[in-house]
Parts: C-alpha cells; sequence; structure tokens
C-alpha cells in the first residue's frame, strides 16, 4: 500500500468526505450512550451529590483540548520537517475544535468550582496554564491567517505550534507541582480511584469527543483543501458535480 | 552591513559579537529608543499608584507584581522592531545566507535586545521598587529576578517577532502570540520578590527562572532562526 497517496490534498478530499458521516454517527451513538450512563446510571457522588456530574462534559473535554493540541503540534512538525500541503490544511482544521473544547473545559470548570469551591475561577495553576492554552489556539488561528501567501501562514503556525507543546506537560502535571485547589487527576495508567460506572461513562463521552473532534475536522479540511485549490481542475470538475 | 560583517570569522562568538556589537551600535546612534523603552517603564509603573491610591501597605504589596508587568510590557514594547528593519532592508536575507552560524547571530540578536530593553529596566527597578516601598533585601531579589528573567523574555519574543514578521496585523498579533509565552516567566519572577516580602526564600522562584534561562539559550535561538528562514523564504 502507498501511505502518500492520501497526503495529496486531491484524493485525501475524497476520502474525508467518504469518513466524516461515519464518525459523525459515532460520535452521536457514544454520547448518547454516555449521556445516559453518566445521567441515569451512575451513582450520585457520596462527597459532592449531583454536581459532580459535569465531569462527564468537563473531564473529556479538558482531555481533548490538550490531545488535539498535541496532535495539531504533530502535523506542524510535519509541515516542517517535509513541507507537506495536507499537514498545514490538518493543523488549521483542528486549531478551532481544540480552541472550542479549551473552552467548554474553562466553561463547565467554572460552574463546577461555583458550587464546589464556591468561586467560578480561582487563579490556580492548572486553570491558568489552560487559559495560556486557549490563548495559544488564539495566537495559531490569527498568525495562520496572517500572511497573504496561505502556505507561510502554514508554516509559521506550525512553528509556533511546536513552540507552544511546552505548555502541555505544565497543564498535565500542574496538580502534582504545585499541589493545588484543583483536584488530582482520578484516573492513571494503574487504574481509577473512581466508581466503574462513572468510569465507564467518562470514557465513553471521551471516545464520543474525540469522534466529534475527528469528524469536525474532515469536513473543515474538506472547506480548506476547497478554498486553497480552488484554481485546480479537479476541484473545479468536483464542485460541479 | 557595516564593516564588522567581513571580521566574523564564522565561529559562534564571532557571530554573537558581530550582531551584539551591531544592534549597540545602532542603538546608540538611536538612544531615544531605548531611552523611551525607560521612561515608558517607569510611567507605567507610576500609574498604578495614582489609580489605586497611595497607601503603603497595599503599594509595598502589589509593587513586586506592578513593576514585573511594566518590565513585561516595556520588553515587549522594543520587540516589533527587532527584526523589522533588518527584514525590509533586505540584511535579514543576507544574514540567512551567509557562512556564519545563525544560531550565533540569532542568539547575538536577542542579546542585543536585551542589552538595550533589559539591562536597564533591571538597573532602574530598585528605583521603582523604592517608590512602592519596597525593603531592601526585596528589591535586591526583585533587580535579580528581573535579571534572569528579562533575557528569557527578550529571547521568547525574539522568537515571536520573528513567526509574525511580515504579517498583517503587527503589533496585536504579537501581543497574541508572545504575552501567554510570557506568563510562566512573570509568574516565577514576580513569585521571587512576593515570596521574600512574605518572610519564604526565593530560591526555588529563581531557581526555576534560571534553569528556563538556560533552556531558553540553547533551544529559542533555533526557533528564532527557523522562524526567519519561514519569512525569507
Amino acid at each position: 500500500m502507498n501511505w502518500f497517496y492520501y497526503a495529496s490534498p486531491a484524493t485525501f478530499y475524497g476520502l474525508a468526505g467518504r469518513l466524516a458521516p461515519y464518525f459523525f454517527l459515532l460520535a452521536a451513538v457514544l454520547t448518547g450512550w454516555g449521556l445516559y450512563l453518566g445521567m441515569l446510571v451512575a451513582p450520585t457522588d457520596a462527597q459532592q451529590g449531583e454536581v459532580y456530574r459535569v465531569i462527564y462534559i468537563h473531564v473529556p473535554a479538558a482531555w481533548m483540548s490538550m490531545f488535539l493540541y498535541f496532535i495539531m503540534a504533530c502535523y506542524g512538525a510535519l509541515t516542517l520537517i517535509f513541507n507537506t500541503r495536507l499537514s498545514g490544511m490538518m493543523a488549521r482544521a483542528i486549531a478551532p475544535t481544540g480552541a472550542m473544547f479549551t473552552f467548554i473545559a474553562l466553561w463547565t470548570g467554572a460552574f463546577w468550582g461555583k458550587p464546589t469551591w464556591g468561586a467560578y475561577w480561582v487563579w490556580d495553576a492548572r486553570l491558568t496554564s489552560e487559559l495560556v492554552l486557549l490563548f495559544l489556539y488564539f495566537g495559531f488561528i490569527a498568525l495562520a491567517n496572517a500572511f497573504e501567501d496561505p502556505r507561510r501562514g502554514d508554516r509559521a503556525a506550525a512553528l509556533l505550534a511546536v513552540i507552544g507543546v511546552v505548555n502541555l506537560p505544565i497543564i498535565y502535571f500542574s496538580v502534582k507541582w504545585w499541589n493545588t485547589l484543583h483536584q488530582g487527576a482520578s484516573v492513571s495508567f494503574k487504574g481509577t480511584s473512581m466508581h466503574v460506572t462513572m468510569f465507564t461513562a467518562m470514557l465513553v463521552m471521551s471516545a464520543a469527543a474525540w469522534m466529534y473532534a475527528i469528524a469536525v475536522t474532515l469536513v473543515r479540511v474538506r472547506s480548506i483543501i476547497l478554498e486553497r485549490e480552488r484554481r485546480a481542475q479537479w476541484v473545479r470538475e468536483a464542485v460541479k458535480a | 552591513m557595516n564593516g564588522n560583517a567581513t571580521a566574523a570569522s564564522g565561529s559562534f562568538a564571532g557571530a554573537i559579537a558581530w550582531s551584539v556589537s551591531r544592534d549597540l551600535r545602532l542603538a546608540l546612534r538611536h538612544p531615544d529608543e531605548t531611552l523611551l523603552t525607560v521612561a515608558f517603564f517607569a510611567l507605567v509603573a507610576s500609574l498604578f499608584p495614582l489609580a489605586i491610591g497611595p497607601e503603603p501597605q497595599l503599594l509595598a504589596r502589589i509593587g513586586p507584581g506592578i513593576i514585573w508587568v511594566a518590565a513585561l510590557l516595556a520588553a515587549f514594547l522594543a520587540l516589533p522592531s527587532l527584526f523589522a528593519g533588518d527584514y525590509a532592508d533586505g540584511t535579514l536575507e543576507q544574514m540567512v545566507l551567509s557562512p556564519h552560524p545563525s544560531f550565533g547571530w540569532a542568539l547575538g540578536k536577542a542579546l542585543g535586545h536585551w542589552l538595550v530593553t533589559g539591562l536597564p529596566l533591571v538597573i532602574l527597578s530598585p528605583l521603582i521598587g523604592l517608590q512602592f516601598g519596597l525593603p531592601p533585601d526585596a528589591l535586591l531579589v526583585q533587580a535579580l529576578s528581573l535579571a534572569l528573567g528579562t533575557p528569557l523574555l527578550s529571547l521568547l519574543g525574539g522568537a515571536c517577532a520573528a513567526l509574525s514578521l511580515g504579517a498583517r496585523g503587527g503589533g496585536t498579533l504579537l501581543a497574541v502570540l508572545a504575552l501567554p509565552l510570557f506568563v510562566p516567566v512573570l509568574i516565577f519572577g514576580s513569585g521571587a520578590t512576593e515570596a521574600q516580602a512574605t518572610g519564604i526564600p526565593p530560591e526555588a522562584h529563581l531557581s526555576l527562572l534560571a534553569a528556563g534561562l538556560l533552556l531558553a539559550l540553547v533551544a529559542v535561538p533555533f526557533a528564532i532562526v527557523a522562524a526567519l528562514k519561514i519569512a525569507v523564504d
């Protein structure tokens, strides 16, 4: 199999169009299942009561905010190393979804913080570093769009994404390094301190967020490809058809 | 280009020395820019007591943070012009094409920026600290944290300035890129003085700043060069 076949925007356009509906379907099914488990089946938390259920949105969004940045930076590295066109478009397509998940993580965190900590916002290391992540996403989007030549925007933004990766371990380990108000991780590779149903529901919701991110990225990259390749013959034929 | 270009021997030290001496000479011929940075620093720091009120206890409490924010903004002020002149007249292209180690002159550029904008702030900071009524030992820690932190700002800011060369939205874009990266420097820098003021040893903050500076010294020049190569491509 030729691994580089789908590295061309023209061939990837078709593949993305065929794959996106399946990922949307997966996302919808998993969201339904995850919400059913989380809202109806999972028990009430002994300490926090019903309020803890925001975890089924908050934790998947926070995970995706970091994971998507990492993937975006990997595409950035590909852009810088191999100078491929599609990787730059993929990084651009991921950025808005990553920014959205970062915003959701901060927003649901504020709603969780008010009843449990008594404040919507505290200047704690994890919240601050997550806010910096949001600004990194904004910086990436702004820089990618700041040049006449889109390829130059791709490469400059790719370098920014790679530099910004330094922030990820800071966010992830902030609750360990600074022992702050934000609780430590309940899930690790060694196991979990959570009830099994709660844990399953959280994993299912994370999978749903992941599938949604893939689906939306594929749809967005299709528009970016069309816009970028608008003068190519195949685009004219594809749009006409 | 000046005569020094031919004297550079192709070594790291030569490239650093060439670019530092060139930028210093340019700064000396236009001293107003440096003076403006210093004046801006003092002015921003003086605005806060006027806005918040002159209670000595409150000022001593918030002083370290305000001095750091003012230093951060002042360091940011000179960033857009760091590479813009060389980019506009084609010097930058020649520098990228030249056989001299790009790591060297990129580091020299950041160092030159620090000598012109960062060092004056370090020297001036005890004076501003006195205005806020900081105790003498806190003044020392303040100057030390600025001495470790402002080179870090010059390096990180240099990378962002190189990235945004020739971009639409110039200064505003640069602010969105650079200020989030400055946040850790701000936290540990102002944290050092605050720790000293509340009786906790400031060594931990200073050590982290120094570690960050050492890491940036070996890593960031590569990023600056990569960004400049994208810009002149």
